[in-house]
């Protein structure tokens, strides 16, 4: 994958918008490799309401009831610094950050 | 005419309800943070505009957040409104509560105990209590579980452990109560301002006299027999602790069972359940006016977390404990089963001093008349986790 700059396509859960102020989905700018780690950086510097949301503070660990899926498969062990399929790189499909659960 | 402003915390969102000092007609405004938790939310004494909220979630952990116009509008501490959606580095810490564990300050007490009485480390769960400081608008304390007191000079844009709190050496005999090993309740002393008394379920009271370098358990008094030693230095569960800030060395606790008081800051405590008809329970309350007038919600029991034959009551005692009666003029007479949460009470300081707690079934009630006559001011809201009432001349 290139060092190109990715528009990579990120959909966030319900709450996480609404402190994000933001409706659907959004496309961010991602510089060189897209992992999980580039993209949650993205994320955080583009809302940076969202830190510790997501992940946690300084160990940037993902918090215990979120998951990562893409392209139809779970990516929430996978290590963060590992590429995110090219799908996902050039736009055609979405990173997807949802609840581990419903309800509550 | 002064108004007052109930700051009301629940499980899915917060609530302002606003009155003026007839106390008698009330607008509603919220849920603001909808479906989230609010544990707590308390305006500054120095500027009762600024008012800061714990807003917590099992999904996205702790967030924290403040209102410079008394709750019309919320930013978190380090993104400003009009900052919101713009490209902003360094990341917000405003929910950052990271224990102190440096050469410099830290004294690492690695574990507590667990349930099982086995040793367990610390770990950050949520902000139950936020405590602004009487002095400076940007100063805000915050009690957290695993049980620590925090501190930001920033308005909660950065927080700090106090660490001698936890450096006090009895860590390992600190167990959770069965909402969690919280710290709950911070009281700051308006007469001294190194002085500070804090609680935590299950451990006990504690005071600094330094301004939070030290603390010291003040539990000699207390009673527990869930512990191996009943008369422990530590290991108690307090559920709340009230003062009068007239009255500073005067101190009053629910306890997990058992009403207590201190008249030497925390130092002794004597029981003064008198004749209530159980003295279990969570909240406690001193009337703003009459420093000798309490006020306690009787639970049945901790196996049982409501009130005895499903009718609400508020008991009152005027002489300081031991006579309490009971008040229950516009209180549900029948098949009531809510819980009233140790944070869920709080007193007005207009001159007929005004009461209000909420409950677990979404009620909250006021009595403008320190007791006498109760009304419920909404009926259906969200369990309700923590009541707060601002003054506002």
């Amino acid at each position: 994958m290139s060092n190109s700059v990715h528009h990579v396509r990120v959909q966030i859960p319900y709450h996480l918008r609404n402190l994000a102020r933001v409706e659907g989905e959004f496309l961010l700018a991602v510089e060189g490799p897209v992992t999980i780690k580039s993209v949650l950086d993205a994320v955080e510097q583009r809302y940076p309401m969202l830190c510790g949301t997501i992940r946690e503070h300084d160990t940037l660990k993902r918090r215990a009831f979120l998951r990562f899926f893409a392209c139809e498969e779970d990516l929430s062990h996978q290590s963060s610094d590992v590429e995110l399929p090219e799908a996902v790189a050039s736009g055609k499909e979405p990173f997807l950050i949802i609840g581990a659960i419903a309800g509550g | 005419m002064s108004k007052v402003r109930v700051l009301v915390g629940t499980r899915k969102g917060a609530f302002i309800l606003t009155s003026d000092g007839k106390r008698d007609n009330w607008d509603v405004s919220g849920p603001f943070f909808a479906g989230w938790e609010i544990y707590h939310m308390k305006g500054s004494p120095v500027n009762p505009e600024r008012v800061y909220v714990s807003q917590t979630s099992s999904w996205f952990g702790q967030l924290f957040q403040a209102s410079d116009d008394g709750g019309k509008t919320w930013y978190q501490p380090g993104v400003k409104p009009e900052d919101a959606g713009a490209p902003q580095w360094p990341p917000v810490k405003s929910n950052r509560f990271a224990y102190d564990a440096s050469d410099e300050t830290g004294k690492p007490l690695t574990t507590h105990q667990w349930y099982d009485g086995t040793q367990r480390s610390w770990e950050f769960k949520r902000v139950w209590h936020v405590e602004p400081s009487l002095a400076d608008p940007n100063t805000v304390y915050a009690g957290v579980e695993d049980a620590a007191i925090f501190k930001s000079t920033d308005g909660g844009a950065n927080w700090k452990e106090m660490p001698g709190l936890r450096g006090h050496g009895t860590g390992p005999q600190w167990q959770p109560g069965a909402g969690g090993m919280c710290l709950h309740t911070i009281i700051l002393d308006p007469s001294n301002p190194d002085r500070m008394f804090i609680a935590i379920s299950a451990a006990g009271a504690f005071r600094t006299d330094d301004g939070g370098k030290t603390w010291k358990p003040i539990n000699k008094g207390l009673i527990s027999q869930f512990i191996p030693d009943p008369n422990a230095e530590v290991g108690h569960c307090v559920h709340h602790v009230a003062m009068n800030p007239d009255r500073p060395n005067t101190l009053f606790m629910q306890k997990h069972w058992d009403v207590m008081r201190s008249d030497d800051a925390g130092d002794s405590w004597r029981e003064i359940s008198g004749n209530l008809p159980t003295d279990f329970g969570f909240v406690i309350d001193v009337n703003s006016n009459e420093p000798e007038t309490v006020y306690v919600v009787p639970i049945k029991s901790d196996s049982e977390h409501f009130p005895l034959d499903g009718k609400l009551r508020v008991y009152r005692s005027k002489s300081g404990g031991n006579e309490w009666e009971e008040l229950a003029k516009g209180l549900p007479e029948k098949d009531c089963y809510v819980n009233v949460l140790r944070d869920a009470m709080a007193v007005d300081r207009l001159d007929s001093c005004g009461v209000y707690f909420g409950t677990t079934g979404g009620q909250v009630y006021v009595s403008p008349d320190g007791g006498d006559n109760w009304k419920a001011i909404v009926h259906d809201l969200p369990a309700v986790l923590s009541v707060e009432v601002q003054t506002i001349a």
